[in-house]
Protein backbone atom coordinates (compact mmCIF):
# COMPACT_ATOMS: atom_id res chain seq x y z
CA UNK A 1 0.00 0.00 0.00
CA UNK A 2 2.87 2.36 0.76
CA UNK A 3 4.21 1.71 -2.75
CA UNK A 4 0.91 2.81 -4.25
CA UNK A 5 0.85 5.88 -2.08
CA UNK A 6 4.30 7.05 -3.17
CA UNK A 7 3.65 6.15 -6.79
CA UNK A 8 1.42 9.19 -7.25
CA UNK A 9 4.13 11.50 -5.98
CA UNK A 10 6.61 9.94 -8.44
CA UNK A 11 4.43 10.92 -11.39
CA UNK A 12 2.94 7.45 -11.76
CA UNK A 13 -0.82 8.10 -11.68
CA UNK A 14 -1.72 4.65 -12.99
CA UNK A 15 0.10 2.89 -10.16
CA UNK A 16 2.14 0.81 -12.60
CA UNK A 17 4.92 0.41 -10.08
CA UNK A 18 2.51 -0.95 -7.53
CA UNK A 19 1.82 -3.89 -9.84
CA UNK A 20 5.20 -5.53 -9.34
CA UNK A 21 3.76 -8.41 -7.42
CA UNK A 22 0.95 -9.08 -9.89
CA UNK A 23 3.09 -10.49 -12.66
CA UNK A 24 3.71 -7.31 -14.67
CA UNK A 25 7.29 -7.62 -13.52
CA UNK A 26 8.62 -4.31 -14.80
CA UNK A 27 8.70 -1.24 -12.58
CA UNK A 28 7.34 1.56 -14.72
CA UNK A 29 7.61 2.16 -18.45
CA UNK A 30 10.79 0.92 -20.14
CA UNK A 31 13.37 3.36 -21.50
CA UNK A 32 12.65 4.58 -25.02
CA UNK A 33 15.66 2.75 -26.49
CA UNK A 34 14.20 -0.58 -25.35
CA UNK A 35 10.70 0.23 -26.60
CA UNK A 36 12.03 1.34 -30.00
CA UNK A 37 14.39 -1.59 -30.35
CA UNK A 38 11.74 -4.08 -29.32
CA UNK A 39 9.20 -2.63 -31.73
CA UNK A 40 11.70 -2.85 -34.55
CA UNK A 41 12.56 -6.42 -33.50
CA UNK A 42 8.86 -7.28 -33.94
CA UNK A 43 8.94 -5.68 -37.40
CA UNK A 44 12.02 -7.73 -38.35
CA UNK A 45 10.35 -10.93 -37.20
CA UNK A 46 7.27 -10.12 -39.30
CA UNK A 47 9.57 -9.41 -42.24
CA UNK A 48 11.14 -12.83 -41.72
CA UNK A 49 7.64 -14.35 -41.69
CA UNK A 50 6.95 -12.66 -45.04
CA UNK A 51 10.17 -14.19 -46.36
CA UNK A 52 9.09 -17.60 -45.04
CA UNK A 53 6.04 -17.37 -47.34
CA UNK A 54 8.35 -16.65 -50.29
CA UNK A 55 10.60 -19.55 -49.25
CA UNK A 56 7.58 -21.86 -49.04
CA UNK A 57 6.48 -20.72 -52.51
CA UNK A 58 9.95 -21.39 -53.88
CA UNK A 59 10.16 -24.82 -52.26
CA UNK A 60 6.74 -25.81 -53.62
CA UNK A 61 7.55 -24.59 -57.16
CA UNK A 62 11.10 -25.99 -57.18
CA UNK A 63 10.27 -28.78 -59.61
CA UNK A 64 7.93 -26.78 -61.87
CA UNK A 65 10.49 -25.85 -64.49
CA UNK A 66 8.07 -26.21 -67.45
CA UNK A 67 10.79 -27.91 -69.47
CA UNK A 68 13.13 -24.99 -68.84
CA UNK A 69 16.49 -24.97 -67.08
CA UNK A 70 16.69 -26.12 -63.46
CA UNK A 71 18.72 -24.56 -60.69
CA UNK A 72 21.60 -26.97 -61.15
CA UNK A 73 22.16 -25.78 -64.71
CA UNK A 74 21.85 -22.08 -63.85
CA UNK A 75 23.56 -21.35 -60.54
CA UNK A 76 27.22 -20.42 -60.32
CA UNK A 77 28.34 -21.24 -56.80
CA UNK A 78 31.54 -19.20 -57.11
CA UNK A 79 29.53 -15.98 -57.43
CA UNK A 80 27.28 -17.01 -54.56
CA UNK A 81 30.31 -17.64 -52.36
CA UNK A 82 31.62 -14.13 -53.11
CA UNK A 83 28.18 -12.63 -52.40
CA UNK A 84 28.03 -14.53 -49.10
CA UNK A 85 31.49 -13.33 -48.09
CA UNK A 86 30.63 -9.71 -48.93
CA UNK A 87 27.42 -9.76 -46.91
CA UNK A 88 29.04 -11.56 -43.97
CA UNK A 89 31.92 -9.08 -43.74
CA UNK A 90 29.47 -6.18 -44.11
CA UNK A 91 27.58 -7.55 -41.12
CA UNK A 92 30.86 -7.50 -39.17
CA UNK A 93 31.69 -3.92 -40.17
CA UNK A 94 28.12 -2.92 -39.30
CA UNK A 95 28.76 -4.33 -35.82
CA UNK A 96 31.94 -2.25 -35.60
CA UNK A 97 29.92 0.82 -36.63
CA UNK A 98 27.53 0.11 -33.74
CA UNK A 99 30.46 0.09 -31.32
CA UNK A 100 31.84 3.31 -32.84
CA UNK A 101 28.41 4.93 -32.45
CA UNK A 102 28.29 3.89 -28.79
CA UNK A 103 31.78 5.36 -28.34
CA UNK A 104 30.64 8.52 -30.19
CA UNK A 105 33.61 8.25 -32.52
CA UNK A 106 32.70 10.05 -35.75
CA UNK A 107 35.75 8.91 -37.73
CA UNK A 108 35.41 5.18 -37.03
CA UNK A 109 31.66 5.35 -37.44
CA UNK A 110 31.98 6.80 -40.94
CA UNK A 111 34.85 4.49 -41.93
CA UNK A 112 32.99 1.33 -40.90
CA UNK A 113 29.66 2.52 -42.33
CA UNK A 114 31.36 3.36 -45.65
CA UNK A 115 32.92 -0.13 -45.68
CA UNK A 116 29.50 -1.65 -44.98
CA UNK A 117 28.03 0.40 -47.82
CA UNK A 118 30.77 -0.63 -50.25
CA UNK A 119 30.35 -4.32 -49.39
CA UNK A 120 26.58 -4.05 -49.75
CA UNK A 121 26.95 -2.36 -53.14
CA UNK A 122 29.37 -5.11 -54.23
CA UNK A 123 26.77 -7.70 -53.24
CA UNK A 124 24.07 -5.89 -55.22
CA UNK A 125 26.35 -5.54 -58.26
CA UNK A 126 27.06 -9.29 -58.37
CA UNK A 127 23.39 -10.08 -57.89
CA UNK A 128 22.29 -7.67 -60.63
CA UNK A 129 24.92 -9.17 -62.91
CA UNK A 130 23.61 -12.67 -62.18
CA UNK A 131 20.01 -11.63 -62.87
CA UNK A 132 21.00 -9.92 -66.12
CA UNK A 133 22.91 -12.96 -67.35
CA UNK A 134 19.98 -15.25 -66.46
CA UNK A 135 17.56 -13.06 -68.42
CA UNK A 136 20.02 -12.88 -71.32
CA UNK A 137 20.18 -16.69 -71.40
CA UNK A 138 16.39 -16.86 -71.69
CA UNK A 139 15.94 -17.87 -68.06
CA UNK A 140 14.06 -14.79 -66.92
CA UNK A 141 11.21 -14.79 -64.42
CA UNK A 142 8.66 -15.46 -67.18
CA UNK A 143 10.28 -18.74 -68.26
CA UNK A 144 8.81 -21.04 -65.60
CA UNK A 145 7.11 -21.07 -62.23
CA UNK A 146 10.42 -22.13 -60.68
CA UNK A 147 12.20 -19.08 -62.09
CA UNK A 148 9.33 -16.76 -61.08
CA UNK A 149 9.68 -17.98 -57.51
CA UNK A 150 13.48 -17.69 -57.69
CA UNK A 151 13.43 -14.09 -58.91
CA UNK A 152 10.75 -13.12 -56.39
CA UNK A 153 12.62 -14.58 -53.42
CA UNK A 154 16.16 -13.51 -54.26
CA UNK A 155 15.00 -10.20 -55.76
CA UNK A 156 13.03 -9.40 -52.61
CA UNK A 157 16.16 -9.94 -50.53
CA UNK A 158 18.11 -7.75 -52.98
CA UNK A 159 15.48 -5.00 -52.61
CA UNK A 160 15.88 -5.21 -48.84
CA UNK A 161 19.65 -4.80 -49.20
CA UNK A 162 19.07 -1.80 -51.49
CA UNK A 163 16.72 -0.22 -48.95
CA UNK A 164 19.28 -0.97 -46.24
CA UNK A 165 21.97 0.89 -48.19
CA UNK A 166 19.69 3.94 -48.59
CA UNK A 167 19.05 3.82 -44.84
CA UNK A 168 22.79 3.45 -44.18
CA UNK A 169 23.58 6.60 -46.20
CA UNK A 170 20.78 8.43 -44.38
CA UNK A 171 22.31 7.48 -41.04
CA UNK A 172 25.76 8.69 -42.11
CA UNK A 173 24.25 12.02 -43.18
CA UNK A 174 22.25 12.33 -39.97
CA UNK A 175 25.30 11.67 -37.82
CA UNK A 176 27.16 14.40 -39.72
CA UNK A 177 24.27 16.83 -39.41
CA UNK A 178 23.00 16.06 -35.91
CA UNK A 179 25.74 14.13 -34.13
CA UNK A 180 25.17 11.15 -31.83
CA UNK A 181 21.92 12.33 -30.27
CA UNK A 182 19.80 9.81 -28.42
CA UNK A 183 17.25 9.55 -31.24
CA UNK A 184 20.01 9.08 -33.82
CA UNK A 185 21.51 6.35 -31.64
CA UNK A 186 18.13 4.58 -31.62
CA UNK A 187 17.99 4.76 -35.41
CA UNK A 188 21.49 3.32 -35.64
CA UNK A 189 20.40 0.48 -33.35
CA UNK A 190 17.42 -0.26 -35.62
CA UNK A 191 19.57 -0.06 -38.74
CA UNK A 192 22.07 -2.53 -37.27
CA UNK A 193 19.21 -4.92 -36.41
CA UNK A 194 17.92 -4.62 -39.98
CA UNK A 195 21.32 -5.21 -41.58
CA UNK A 196 22.11 -8.25 -39.40
CA UNK A 197 18.65 -9.67 -40.12
CA UNK A 198 19.32 -9.38 -43.87
CA UNK A 199 22.42 -11.49 -43.40
CA UNK A 200 20.40 -14.11 -41.52
CA UNK A 201 17.89 -14.24 -44.38
CA UNK A 202 20.75 -14.57 -46.85
CA UNK A 203 21.96 -17.69 -44.96
CA UNK A 204 18.59 -19.25 -45.69
CA UNK A 205 18.74 -18.07 -49.33
CA UNK A 206 22.18 -19.43 -50.14
CA UNK A 207 21.46 -22.70 -48.36
CA UNK A 208 17.95 -23.39 -49.66
CA UNK A 209 18.17 -21.85 -53.11
CA UNK A 210 21.76 -22.20 -54.23
CA UNK A 211 23.42 -25.03 -52.29
CA UNK A 212 20.40 -27.35 -52.06
CA UNK A 213 19.42 -26.34 -55.60
CA UNK A 214 22.73 -27.40 -57.05
CA UNK A 215 23.28 -30.40 -54.77
CA UNK A 216 20.02 -32.22 -55.40
CA UNK B 1 15.22 3.80 -10.73
CA UNK B 2 17.97 1.29 -10.05
CA UNK B 3 16.70 0.65 -6.56
CA UNK B 4 13.31 -0.19 -8.06
CA UNK B 5 14.93 -2.75 -10.38
CA UNK B 6 16.88 -4.30 -7.56
CA UNK B 7 13.73 -4.46 -5.50
CA UNK B 8 12.00 -6.36 -8.30
CA UNK B 9 14.81 -8.91 -8.16
CA UNK B 10 16.02 -8.80 -11.76
CA UNK B 11 17.98 -6.64 -14.13
CA UNK B 12 16.20 -4.28 -16.55
CA UNK B 13 15.50 -5.55 -20.04
CA UNK B 14 17.85 -4.75 -22.90
CA UNK B 15 16.85 -3.73 -26.39
CA UNK B 16 17.41 -6.37 -29.07
CA UNK B 17 20.83 -5.72 -30.59
CA UNK B 18 22.20 -4.23 -27.37
CA UNK B 19 24.72 -6.02 -25.24
CA UNK B 20 23.57 -6.43 -21.67
CA UNK B 21 26.69 -5.02 -19.99
CA UNK B 22 26.17 -1.54 -21.37
CA UNK B 23 29.34 0.42 -20.72
CA UNK B 24 30.84 -2.51 -18.85
CA UNK B 25 32.67 -4.12 -21.73
CA UNK B 26 35.64 -2.37 -23.27
CA UNK B 27 35.85 -1.66 -26.98
CA UNK B 28 38.32 -4.50 -27.46
CA UNK B 29 36.02 -6.97 -25.74
CA UNK B 30 33.10 -5.90 -27.88
CA UNK B 31 35.14 -6.11 -31.08
CA UNK B 32 36.29 -9.55 -29.94
CA UNK B 33 32.66 -10.72 -29.68
CA UNK B 34 31.99 -9.66 -33.27
CA UNK B 35 35.29 -11.22 -34.41
CA UNK B 36 34.43 -14.57 -32.82
CA UNK B 37 31.04 -14.41 -34.51
CA UNK B 38 32.65 -13.62 -37.86
CA UNK B 39 35.15 -16.48 -37.50
CA UNK B 40 32.43 -18.99 -36.59
CA UNK B 41 30.20 -17.77 -39.42
CA UNK B 42 33.03 -18.06 -41.97
CA UNK B 43 33.81 -21.56 -40.71
CA UNK B 44 30.17 -22.67 -41.05
CA UNK B 45 29.73 -21.01 -44.45
CA UNK B 46 32.92 -22.57 -45.80
CA UNK B 47 31.78 -25.97 -44.53
CA UNK B 48 28.40 -25.50 -46.24
CA UNK B 49 29.96 -24.64 -49.58
CA UNK B 50 32.49 -27.46 -49.26
CA UNK B 51 29.86 -30.07 -48.42
CA UNK B 52 27.57 -28.97 -51.26
CA UNK B 53 30.21 -29.76 -53.86
CA UNK B 54 32.03 -32.75 -52.39
CA UNK B 55 31.82 -36.46 -53.11
CA UNK B 56 33.50 -37.36 -49.83
CA UNK B 57 30.31 -37.77 -47.80
CA UNK B 58 27.28 -39.98 -48.29
CA UNK B 59 25.20 -38.06 -50.83
CA UNK B 60 21.69 -38.40 -49.26
CA UNK B 61 23.02 -36.82 -46.06
CA UNK B 62 24.04 -33.59 -47.79
CA UNK B 63 20.67 -31.73 -47.68
CA UNK B 64 20.24 -32.48 -43.98
CA UNK B 65 23.83 -31.40 -43.27
CA UNK B 66 23.31 -28.15 -45.17
CA UNK B 67 20.12 -27.35 -43.25
CA UNK B 68 21.78 -28.11 -39.91
CA UNK B 69 24.77 -25.91 -40.82
CA UNK B 70 22.43 -23.07 -41.87
CA UNK B 71 20.48 -23.24 -38.60
CA UNK B 72 23.76 -23.29 -36.66
CA UNK B 73 24.96 -20.21 -38.53
CA UNK B 74 21.69 -18.39 -37.86
CA UNK B 75 22.26 -19.16 -34.18
CA UNK B 76 25.78 -17.74 -34.38
CA UNK B 77 24.46 -14.55 -35.98
CA UNK B 78 21.69 -14.20 -33.38
CA UNK B 79 24.07 -14.62 -30.46
CA UNK B 80 27.18 -12.77 -31.64
CA UNK B 81 25.72 -10.08 -33.92
CA UNK B 82 22.22 -9.48 -32.57
CA UNK B 83 23.13 -10.32 -28.94
CA UNK B 84 19.99 -12.36 -28.38
CA UNK B 85 20.80 -14.41 -25.30
CA UNK B 86 18.93 -16.57 -22.85
CA UNK B 87 19.64 -14.15 -20.01
CA UNK B 88 16.83 -12.83 -17.79
CA UNK B 89 17.15 -9.37 -19.37
CA UNK B 90 16.36 -10.82 -22.80
CA UNK B 91 13.14 -12.73 -22.09
CA UNK B 92 10.91 -10.49 -24.22
CA UNK B 93 13.27 -10.62 -27.21
CA UNK B 94 13.59 -14.40 -27.05
CA UNK B 95 9.83 -14.90 -26.66
CA UNK B 96 9.15 -12.71 -29.72
CA UNK B 97 11.78 -14.67 -31.64
CA UNK B 98 10.26 -17.97 -30.54
CA UNK B 99 6.84 -16.86 -31.78
CA UNK B 100 8.36 -15.78 -35.08
CA UNK B 101 10.10 -19.14 -35.48
CA UNK B 102 6.81 -20.91 -34.71
CA UNK B 103 5.01 -19.03 -37.50
CA UNK B 104 7.89 -19.61 -39.93
CA UNK B 105 7.86 -23.35 -39.21
CA UNK B 106 4.06 -23.48 -39.60
CA UNK B 107 4.10 -21.56 -42.89
CA UNK B 108 6.96 -23.51 -44.44
CA UNK B 109 6.23 -26.95 -43.05
CA UNK B 110 2.49 -26.61 -43.64
CA UNK B 111 2.89 -25.43 -47.24
CA UNK B 112 5.34 -28.19 -48.13
CA UNK B 113 3.23 -30.85 -46.43
CA UNK B 114 -0.03 -29.81 -48.07
CA UNK B 115 1.45 -29.32 -51.52
CA UNK B 116 3.32 -32.65 -51.42
CA UNK B 117 0.10 -34.33 -50.37
CA UNK B 118 -1.83 -32.68 -53.20
CA UNK B 119 0.83 -33.64 -55.71
CA UNK B 120 0.57 -37.25 -54.61
CA UNK B 121 -3.22 -37.43 -54.60
CA UNK B 122 -3.87 -35.48 -57.78
CA UNK B 123 -1.46 -37.20 -60.11
CA UNK B 124 -4.02 -37.76 -62.92
CA UNK B 125 -4.84 -34.03 -63.10
CA UNK B 126 -1.16 -33.24 -63.11
CA UNK B 127 -0.60 -35.59 -66.02
CA UNK B 128 -3.53 -34.11 -67.85
CA UNK B 129 -2.22 -30.60 -67.41
CA UNK B 130 1.16 -31.66 -68.71
CA UNK B 131 -0.47 -33.24 -71.76
CA UNK B 132 -2.35 -30.03 -72.48
CA UNK B 133 0.84 -28.01 -72.68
Amino acid sequence: MTGAATAYEDGDPHHLRGMQGSGVGHPGPAPKRIVTGYGFWIFILSDIIMFSALFATYAVLLGQTAGGPSGRELFELRNVAIETALLLISSFTCGLATIAADMRNQLWFHVTMALTCALGLGFLAIEANEFASLVARGAGPTRSAFLSAFFTLVGCHGLHVFAGILWLLTMMAQVVAKGFRADIQRRILCFALFWHALDIIWIAVFTMVYLLGSAS
Amino acid sequence: MTSQYEHAGHRPDVAPGDEHDEGGGSVLQRVAVYSIGLALAILLTATSFFIAGTDLVWQPSIPVALIVLAIAQMGVHLVFFLHITTGPDNTNNVLALAFGVLIVVLVMGGSLWIMANLNQNMMPTDHMMQMQR
